[in-house]
């Protein structure tokens, strides 16, 4: 069994349950008494509240309270960030989980009902009369930071949330000595995440012992129920956060919000259990938002090619108050990859945070790292436009050579290990690109707009060195953990800290577990998601759960090979050393026929009839792995677009992700994160964007409005890899959650870009829709 | 979001549907619920009771009777779009009702839902009005048949009254020779027209004899275009001759045009002439 499970594309075992509605999530919880919550929502994106009636809502039938934020001042504390940025002048504004005298976005919570249904707490909503005092809005990160702008929070001047730094050498130089310099003011919309399941709790809170259960879904219940303490005052080790099927996250669950507080205060008031169910609308104002930066960036560079500083201002909105990992997402994991797969000798870069009247902005796929590759993949290119060079030849001239164990960048941090060159090579190859270039040649000649569009990037994951977390203002650590258990049947259940919701990792730690102790898989459960039974973890996200939790597990299971291996040679009566293991079986070296499998010893070491001297019973171990560095993926990625010179049409013909995330645990599971990566990635370059009027309405507050990606309107994606291990880690993996989106948004906008070159379009906001990219068309004069 | 409260009634018979009409003012008709149940759940409308026709089969099936072909209200897009009748007889309907947003509306949504919501956006009135549709109406007074032309009369206003029920579409067979297309400008979210365009053409000697264009989801109410039309005629069937049409397509629009986030007025007259171009040109393709 077993050697070959590393690496073998078995089918996901969560997708049997999950495609024929098997699955349990949040809102399939009933409970005996259950009573349901409703948010009423400020449909105001900044006014005073002057008033509060709720007296009619509260009269109305099978209402059984009604919360305004008065109720809650003394009951709940205020909303946490988790990640309070040193050396960047961070401003916490108080974020209370009901408002009281002021809304700052629409979607702000201004009061709860509680009702015996669902429909009769919704049609109570209705008769809650508040009387506001509209305020002006800003809803647009730059314009919220200028000197007239309406301000957000007392005592917290001009909307600054956080500025925050990075440099490395001298780019005043590099920019005063630039042979080339090319410019540009990238805007990177905000998005709406779209979890396939809304968010929703439970909250069972008992009087009587003062405990709480707390469904929820979330990406990290033991963050959840730090954070739930500290806001509702239960003590956290009578609260239990589980986190049942959770229909997708991409960010949007990593934070803990007013509604999962005030759900919380519902059921300690009333000693009901109560539930809370977003519908589509209110996640469209309520959950977390992501991108929205706007991004002035310039790059310097000699004739030949060879970046030599990048220097950018970056304005991130962070919305109406601080989510629980705000502040980290456009700063550390952002700007510390400023300088990508290039050597690049200076680099210098402002952010400004600001406060807006909109949603709060959290990670979302990627979380920083597409805007970061944005930014210097889009000036790759202009730089190439400007030189008349091929964006292939400048990408290669400027490329970090091959290193297998360590290498620094100008932002400070030290890249495990990389190929950078071999990814570009093998895509071009793939590609047919010189191929590629000469069809596009051809079609310009017959009057059609090929595009090819390159990015060429290196991502952080595998989050991260707790001693670094503490550095950067992380309240928390960055380790996981792992329980392996063995029934005296051999079979094994594996308890994890982390929390994966949609990704496989019931499947892939299994595969793990299986290939180091020589189990079938299918002989291991993987066990998650319940903070009452799980050992403590830090979650789910920036593709941390592999790089850092598979490391626990891969760890955990050699400390069963080694107790493993001592049982048997007790058993065997041989020395520890003349031991040698293949597969599952323990044996005496040059006699494998005659050796002791790894279920004989888990029975023995469950029964404990006969075990060595001074070994426990049991056949368990634990670990709680700390990773020395960060992990950093990498790859390349190509897309061929053609775009309708008379509609503005854009139509994706091919796209090809090379990518490298280390040895691969399941090939088939990296090829649908890359899948849904780089079809995410696309969704911003083509199709999404949150767009807020100038009073702060949420104009596309609907699918009907915001458009999501669909499969009729994509090519095959061509996934290929290359294999680089991340020196420091047990099992060398790195990491492929979020590849795909930090490549291909910058990937598909080069092509359209590319495409539009002979028309002299050199810039158009995103997404490319069809009008925009008409409208760029006619304003050049081309076409 | 939640619907508000509303009364329910299962119909099984027409007759049963009107009187419940009658009785309860405000009352809707309840075919495949996908235009009808997202303007509850929003809470645009809250009427005291649905009348669920759903079931009345009396109201499903397409027939091709003579020189036309029968449409029941009830028939689904899928089924329009599958059916070898329409293929036959009325192509460019059942290209166009495949178009329509993904396959559960098509699986759910019926075609008299669909021309009774008369949303701009929607593809078969377009469609209908290009191929010189009748309706068929049972009412107070009785049966009645409306055209096309008459039928859609604003932005989701229709000649159907109150306690009005549309029980057929009907359409004349398409004439040997005459070749169909409807061409399709899909919101990316909503997949409802930004525009679209049907045609017919028919060709005698290699020269258009006849045709039939009408555009929508740019205007309130889909048009026919005369303009264009009047310049095929006596034109070759080809190339150049349709571009020309095609780009006539400004004047039949009018000034009234639908502008929105995604695609603004301005920009959609610009394109409507090559939605036109490619309905035209695929229909002459398909004559034969
Ligand atoms: C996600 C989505 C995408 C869509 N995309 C498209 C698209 O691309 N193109 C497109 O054309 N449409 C689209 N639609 C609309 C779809 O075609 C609807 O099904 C159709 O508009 C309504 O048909 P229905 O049977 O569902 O009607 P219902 O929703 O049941 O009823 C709609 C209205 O018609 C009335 N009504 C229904 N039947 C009758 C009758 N026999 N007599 C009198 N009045 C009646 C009802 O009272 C109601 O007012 C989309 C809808 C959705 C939800």
């Amino acid at each position: 069994m077993s050697s070959k499970i590393f690496g073998s594309g078995i089918r996901r075992r969560e997708d049997p349950r999950l495609v024929t509605g098997g699955a349990a999530y949040t809102d399939d919880i009933t409970l005996p008494g259950m009573v349901y919550a409703a948010m009423l929502r400020s449909p105001h994106a900044h006014a005073r509240i002057d008033d509060v009636d709720v007296s009619a809502a509260a009269a109305a039938e099978g209402v059984l309270a009604v919360y305004p934020g008065a109720d809650t001042e003394d009951a709940l504390q205020p909303v946490p960030t988790a990640w309070l940025l040193p050396d960047s002048d961070l401003q916490v504004a108080p974020y209370p989980a009901i408002a009281k005298d002021t809304v700052r976005y629409v979607g702000d919570i201004v009061a709860v009902v509680v009702a015996e249904s669902r429909y009769q707490a919704y049609d109570a909503l209705d008769l809650i009369a508040v009387d506001y005092d509209p305020l002006p809005a800003v809803t647009h990160p730059q314009q919220a930071t200028e000197p007239d702008a309406p301000q957000l929070h007392e005592g917290i001047s001009g909307n600054q949330a956080l500025h925050w730094t990075v440099a490395g050498g001298d780019i005043d130089a590099a920019f005063a000595d630039a042979e080339v310099v090319v410019k540009e003011r990238i805007v990177q919309q905000r998005l709406i995440p779209n979890a396939m399941e809304t968010r929703a709790a439970v909250a069972q809170y008992r009087q009587a012992s003062g405990e709480l259960t707390f469904w929820n879904t979330t990406q990290n219940p033991h963050i959840a129920r730090f954070i739930c303490s500290a806001v509702t005052g239960i003590p956290e080790d009578r609260l239990r956060v589980i986190a049942p099927e959770v229909g997708g996250g991409f960010g949007s669950k990593i934070a803990v919000y007013p509604a999962d507080f005030v759900t919380i205060f519902c059921s300690m008031r009333l000693g009901r259990p109560v539930k809370w169910t977003e519908t589509r609308s209110e996640n469209y104002q309520a959950t977390t938002h992501g991108r929205d930066h706007v991004q002035e960036v310039e790059l310097a560079a000699t004739k030949d090619g060879k970046i030599t500083g990048l220097r950018c201002t970056v304005w991130a909105g962070l919305g109406a108050y601080l989510s629980t990992a705000a502040p980290g997402i456009p700063t550390i994991l952002h700007g510390l990859m400023l300088s990508g797969v290039y050597d690049i000798p200076a680099v210098k870069e402002d952010v400004f945070g600001a406060y807006t009247n909109a949603t709060p902005v959290e990670a979302y796929r990627g979380a920083g790292r597409p805007e970061a590759t944005f930014m210097l993949e889009r000036l790759v290119d202009k730089l190439a436009n400007e030189l008349e060079m091929d964006p292939a030849e400048v990408r290669r001239r400027n490329l970090i050579p091959r290193f297998e164990d360590g290498h620094d960048v100008i932002t400070g941090l030290t890249y495990d290990s990389g190929d950078y060159p071999a990814a570009l090579d093998k895509l071009l190859d793939h590609a047919g690109y010189d191929d590629l270039r000469r069809q596009q040649a051809e079609a310009r000649n017959e009057g059609r707009y090929l595009g090819i569009g390159l990015s060429t990037y290196v991502e952080i994951c595998g989050l991260g060195p707790s001693q670094v977390a503490g550095a950067i203002g992380f309240q928390g650590g960055l380790w996981e953990s792992a329980i392996i258990r063995f029934h005296p049947s051999g079979k094994v259940h594996v308890f994890i800290g982390a929390s994966p919701h949609g990704q496989g990792e019931e499947t892939t730690f299994a595969q793990i577990v299986a290939s180091e102790v020589g189990v079938s898989p299918e002989d291991v459960r993987v066990f998650h998601g319940d903070t009452d039974n799980t050992p403590m973890g830090w979650g789910t996200y920036g593709s941390r759960t592999t790089a850092v939790g598979g490391a626990a597990l891969a760890l955990t299971a050699r400390k069963i090979k080694e107790k493993a291996k001592i049982v048997a040679a007790h058993l065997l009566e041989a020395a520890v050393e003349d031991i040698d293991y293949e597969d599952g079986n323990f044996f005496v070296k040059g006699s494998p026929d005659r050796g002791k499998t790894i279920q004989d010893i888990a029975l023995m070491a469950n029964v404990s009839w006969d075990m060595p001297e001074g070994v426990e019973s049991g056949l368990e171990a634990s670990t709680f792995y700390d990773p020395p560095n960060f992990t950093f993926p990498f790859g390349a990625h190509l897309a061929v677009v053609e775009v309708h010179p008379q509609t503005g049409q854009v139509k994706l013909e091919r796209y090809i992700a090379v990518d490298d995330c280390g040895p691969q645990i399941n090939p088939v599971i990296v090829a649908g994160q890359v899948h849904g990566g780089v079809v995410q990635g696309i969704g911003q370059a083509l199709w999404e964007e949150a767009v807020y009027d100038d009073s702060g309405q949420l104009v596309t507050g609907t699918m009907l409005d915001y458009a999501m990606p669909r499969a009729d309107r994509l090519p095959e994606i061509e996934v290929l890899s290359t294999v680089t291990p991340s020196p420091h880690h047990p099992i060398g993996v790195k990491g492929i959650g979020e590849a795909g989106t930090i490549a291909s948004t910058v990937t598909v906008y080069n092509a359209v870009l590319d495409a539009l070159q002979p028309l002299g379009v050199d810039s158009v906001a995103m997404p490319l829709t069809p009008e925009r990219v008409w409208r760029a068309i006619q304003e050049s004069g081309g076409d | 979001m939640f619907a508000p409260r509303f009364g329910y009634h299962r119909v099984s018979s027409v007759a049963e549907a009107g009187a419940l009409l009658r009785e309860h003012p405000g009352a809707k008709l309840l075919a495949g619920g996908h235009s009808l149940i997202p303007v509850l759940k929003l809470r645009l409308a809250e009427p005291p009771a649905l009348i669920d026709i759903g079931r009345l089969a009396e109201l499903k099936g397409i027939s091709v009777e003579g020189e036309a072909v029968r449409i029941g209200a009830l028939t689904t897009h899928a089924e329009l779009a599958a059916s070898a009748d329409l293929e036959e007889h009325a192509p460019a309907l059942a290209e166009a009702a495949g178009m329509i947003g993904d396959p559960a509306v098509r699986n759910r949504g019926t075609i008299g839902g669909n021309v009774a919501h008369a949303d701009p956006a929607s593809d078969l009135p377009t469609v209908l009005l290009a191929l010189d549709a009748s309706f068929e109406i049972v009412g107070a007074d009785g049966e009645r048949t409306v055209a096309a032309a008459d039928f859609f009369q604003g932005m989701m206003a229709t000649a159907l009254g109150d306690d009005d029920l549309l029980t057929a579409v009907v359409l004349p067979a398409r004439p040997p020779g005459q070749g169909q297309a409807y061409a399709k400008f899909a919101h990316p979210a909503s997949r409802y027209a930004v525009i679209g365009v049907a045609a017919t053409l028919e060709v005698n000697d290699g020269v258009c004899s006849a045709a039939a264009v009408a555009a929508g989801g740019l205007v309130p109410v889909p048009t026919r275009a005369p303009s264009v039309e009047q310049a095929l005629v006596g034109e070759p069937a080809a190339g150049d001759a349709i571009a020309t049409a095609a780009s006539q397509i400004g004047t039949d629009l009018g000034d009234d045009l639908i502008g929105d986030l995604f695609a603004s007025a301005e920009y959609r007259k610009a394109v409507a002439g090559v939605y036109v171009q490619q309905a035209l040109a695929t229909a002459a393709e398909r004559i034969g």
